[in-house]
């Protein structure tokens, strides 16, 4: 198939997804005959028609409660939420809600939702419209985190996250949705849990997520032209963790880079470190890096912003700086 | 009001005025309901409080852990609501939940468990007294958190209308959950959507330990807020089991019909505190009693006399009852505790808890 933007493939990934289980429906504002704010939407509403896409109020509880509350009576959801920042809106639902209710009940609830979500930096929102927040859903027993890095991984953990028979949060990057990339023919599905090794290498392991993976590998090439060979990983899901294809990369490289746009504090770089830093300790040849975004509210001016979110220059300094 | 409440006389609430119950309506003795269904009521209403009592007394001799909140008082509403659904409707119910949870035939043994923290309890141990659920029975769980459970009534409402089985959502909460924002989303969002759900606000008098009126900007806290959101406002004796039976069956049935949502304030009183630890000092002198004397169960076994049912019957059912609630407290008390097998089971939907490989 053509190229498709990570914009385009978000629809494309839904529709696949629609056209297999005709129970599955998706509620937001503004998502059916606006086709989103974002115009991640656009087409459904024709093809699916208004009972299965549906507009809401502006009611970010209501919206991931009748989520919530059909996924447990036998239909599955996808739920949007505008922007990420609004989660803490409704985090009541999403935190304490979808994703404990399993547990408490002993296993009698399954609450297959997706929620979908704006997220990250780089657009020049300010603090209210820009945050990775990825961070606060990893930190949550009970909940499923995706954030996929470009249009053909958009639509096969889409799949991946519908098909999950849990709540997962599916965090559709800002930055990325211009972008462009392959989407094979046919019906795409990945499985959640899965990291990808996307530049292989020797001297030193990057694991980056979502908007963090383009720059990680802009910086990998910038390296090889020093002589320095990173391997580059996107780890496309937080939970479930793909641990393995990071403490096997490092065991090769013995130097671990995080490159994580949530800001630093229980950033989820912090989890790699400490169990590469557990697990892999003797395989170390040096320490364990993190590059992040400062932990401070994001600015609005676009000079501030790009000096706060890690840049293909930040990386690069920072592991030639350290790296011996 | 503003002013005068930070009077120190006035904000020790137990002086001021009680609010005291309106007289039973005798005319209801009349309402079109069969008498084996009242017998029926009657039965549920005993099991109800018996099981509660029991529940209170296992408190006390250490047995239950943690907090539990007691329906004593109000069961006339668990009762007519309960009563009135059909056995595939769903029910959501607060922290406040044994009574609702037991009144859609969830048994009494594994509930009580459950409270004991033993892993025969109906979810294994892992929810406790504020998280009761019975899926089987169409009791979709218990919530603890102000507010969400309304939303989420919502989505089993929309879900069967969009499987089109004409089942209904039923959603219990208190008066205090009228002033959390969740509350005014969820009426919206299930009148525009015309969702099948009837929103039912047990109006106790009080949130925690705080009286409603003193906190909420209108008389009634759910009924006078219903035409802001396009519904009828309607008021019950939350303390007349017929009465909530009657007006419940009207309300699952505009919703069964697909004609939309309904909210219902019943007004009742709960006789002990608001959990365990509250001795419910902030109540002014004579309200509890006044309470007490409109016992809904009381005055229900007045109505069957009334209605020419032998008082040995009604003796009987009690007895019975009695009977059922020592055998659920020693079914409760011979479970085993979890052991650490079940410890990091049924987080997620395989059966296990692995957020990493
Ligand atoms: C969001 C939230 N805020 C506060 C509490 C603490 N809390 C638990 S019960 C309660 C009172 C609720 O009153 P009401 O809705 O009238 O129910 P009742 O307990 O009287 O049945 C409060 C404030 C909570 N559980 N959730
Ligand atoms: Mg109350």
């Amino acid at each position: 198939m053509a190229e498709l933007s990570y914009r385009d493939a978000v629809a494309y990934g839904i529709a696949q997804e629609m056209r297999r289980d005709p129970n599955l429906v998706m509620l937001g504002e503004d998502i059916a005959a606006a086709g989103g704010v974002f115009k991640t939407t656009v087409g459904l509403l024709d093809e699916f028609g208004p009972r299965r896409i549906r507009d809401t109020p502006i009611s970010e509880q209501a919206i991931l409660g009748a989520a919530m509350g059909a996924a447990m009576t036998g239909i599955p959801v996808i739920a949007e939420i505008m922007f990420s920042d609004f989660l803490a809106v409704c985090f009541d639902i999403v935190a304490n809600e979808m994703a404990k209710s399993r547990y408490m009940t002993g296993g009698q609830m399954t609450v297959p939702v997706v929620v979908r979500t704006a997220n990250g930096g780089g657009s020049r929102f300010g603090a209210q419209h820009s945050q990775s927040v990825e961070n606060w859903c990893m930190m949550i027993p009970g909940l499923k985190v995706v954030a996929p890095s470009n249009s053909r991984d958009v639509v096969g953990l889409m799949a991946a996250s519908i098909r999950d028979p849990d709540p997962v949060v599916f965090f559709e990057h800002k930055s990325l949705l211009a972008t462009k990339g392959e989407v094979p023919e046919g019906e795409i599905v990945d499985e959640l849990g899965k990291a990808t090794v996307v530049r292989e290498g020797t001297d030193c392991t990057i694991v980056a997520l979502a908007l963090m993976v383009p720059r990680a590998l802009a910086a990998a090439e910038r390296l090889a032209g020093e002589g320095i060979s990173a391997e580059v990983i996107d780890l496309r899901t937080l939970v479930p963790l793909d641990t393995q294809t990071v403490l096997a990369s490092v065991a090769k490289t013995n130097r671990l880079y995080t490159v994580e746009e949530n800001p630093r504090l229980c950033g989820w770089g912090a989890e790699v470190a400490s169990i590469v830093g557990d697990e892999a300790f003797w395989d170390l040849d040096g320490p364990l890096v993190r590059i992040t975004t400062p932990h401070i509210p994001l600015p609005a001016a676009e000079a501030l912003e790009d000096m706060a979110i890690p840049s293909v220059d930040r990386i690069h300094e920072t592991i030639t700086k350290t790296l011996d | 009001m503003s002013t005068e409440a930070f009077e120190p006389e006035l904000m020790d609430y137990s002086r001021r005025q009680p609010r005291l119950p309106e007289p039973v309506i005798e005319g209801n003795d009349a309402l079109d309901i069969p008498l084996d269904e009242r017998m029926e009521m009657y039965r549920l209403q005993q099991e109800l409080r018996q099981f509660e009592k029991r529940a209170y007394d296992l408190f006390m001799q250490n047995l239950v852990k943690g907090t539990s909140h007691l329906s004593l008082g109000m069961e006339a509403v668990a009762t007519g609501f309960g009563r009135a659904l059909r056995p595939d409707d769903y029910s959501f119910a607060t922290y406040r939940g044994h009574a609702h949870t037991l009144a859609r035939g969830a048994p009494m043994g594994p509930v009580m468990a459950e409270l004991l923290g033993r892993s025969n309890g109906i979810l294994g141990g892992k929810g406790g007294s504020m998280h009761l659920a019975s899926v089987e029975h169409g009791m979709m769980g218990s919530y603890a958190i102000i507010g969400a459970h309304l939303c989420i009534a919502n989505g089993a409402g929309w879900s069967a209308q969009l499987r089109g089985t004409e089942q209904v959502a039923v959603v219990f909460f208190g008066d205090g959950t009228t002033n959390i924002g969740a509350f005014h989303e969820a009426l919206n969002f299930a009148k525009i959507w015309e969702l099948p759900v009837v929103f039912v606000c047990e109006n106790n008098l009080y949130m925690e330990y705080t009286p409603i009126d003193l906190v909420t900007a209108v008389e009634h806290p759910a009924a006078d807020r219903a035409t802001a959101y396009g519904l009828e406002p309607i008021l019950v004796d939350g303390n007349d089991a017929d009465a909530v039976y009657d007006v419940a069956q009207g309300v699952i049935e505009t919703a069964r019909r697909g004609e939309g949502p309904s909210l219902v304030e019943a007004v009742t009183y709960r006789h002990g505190g608001h959990s365990r630890a509250d001795p419910g000092k902030y109540r002014p002198p004579g309200e509890v009693e006044a309470w007490l004397d409109r016992d809904p169960i009381i005055t229900y076994h007045q109505r069957l006399l009334r209605l020419g049912v032998p008082e040995g019957d009604l003796t009987r059912i009690a007895q019975d009852v009695a009977r059922r609630v020592d055998e659920a407290t020693e079914f409760a008390k011979a479970g085993p505790v979890p052991d650490e097998g079940d410890l990091m089971t049924d987080m997620w939907a395989d059966g296990g808890s692995a957020w990493r490989n």
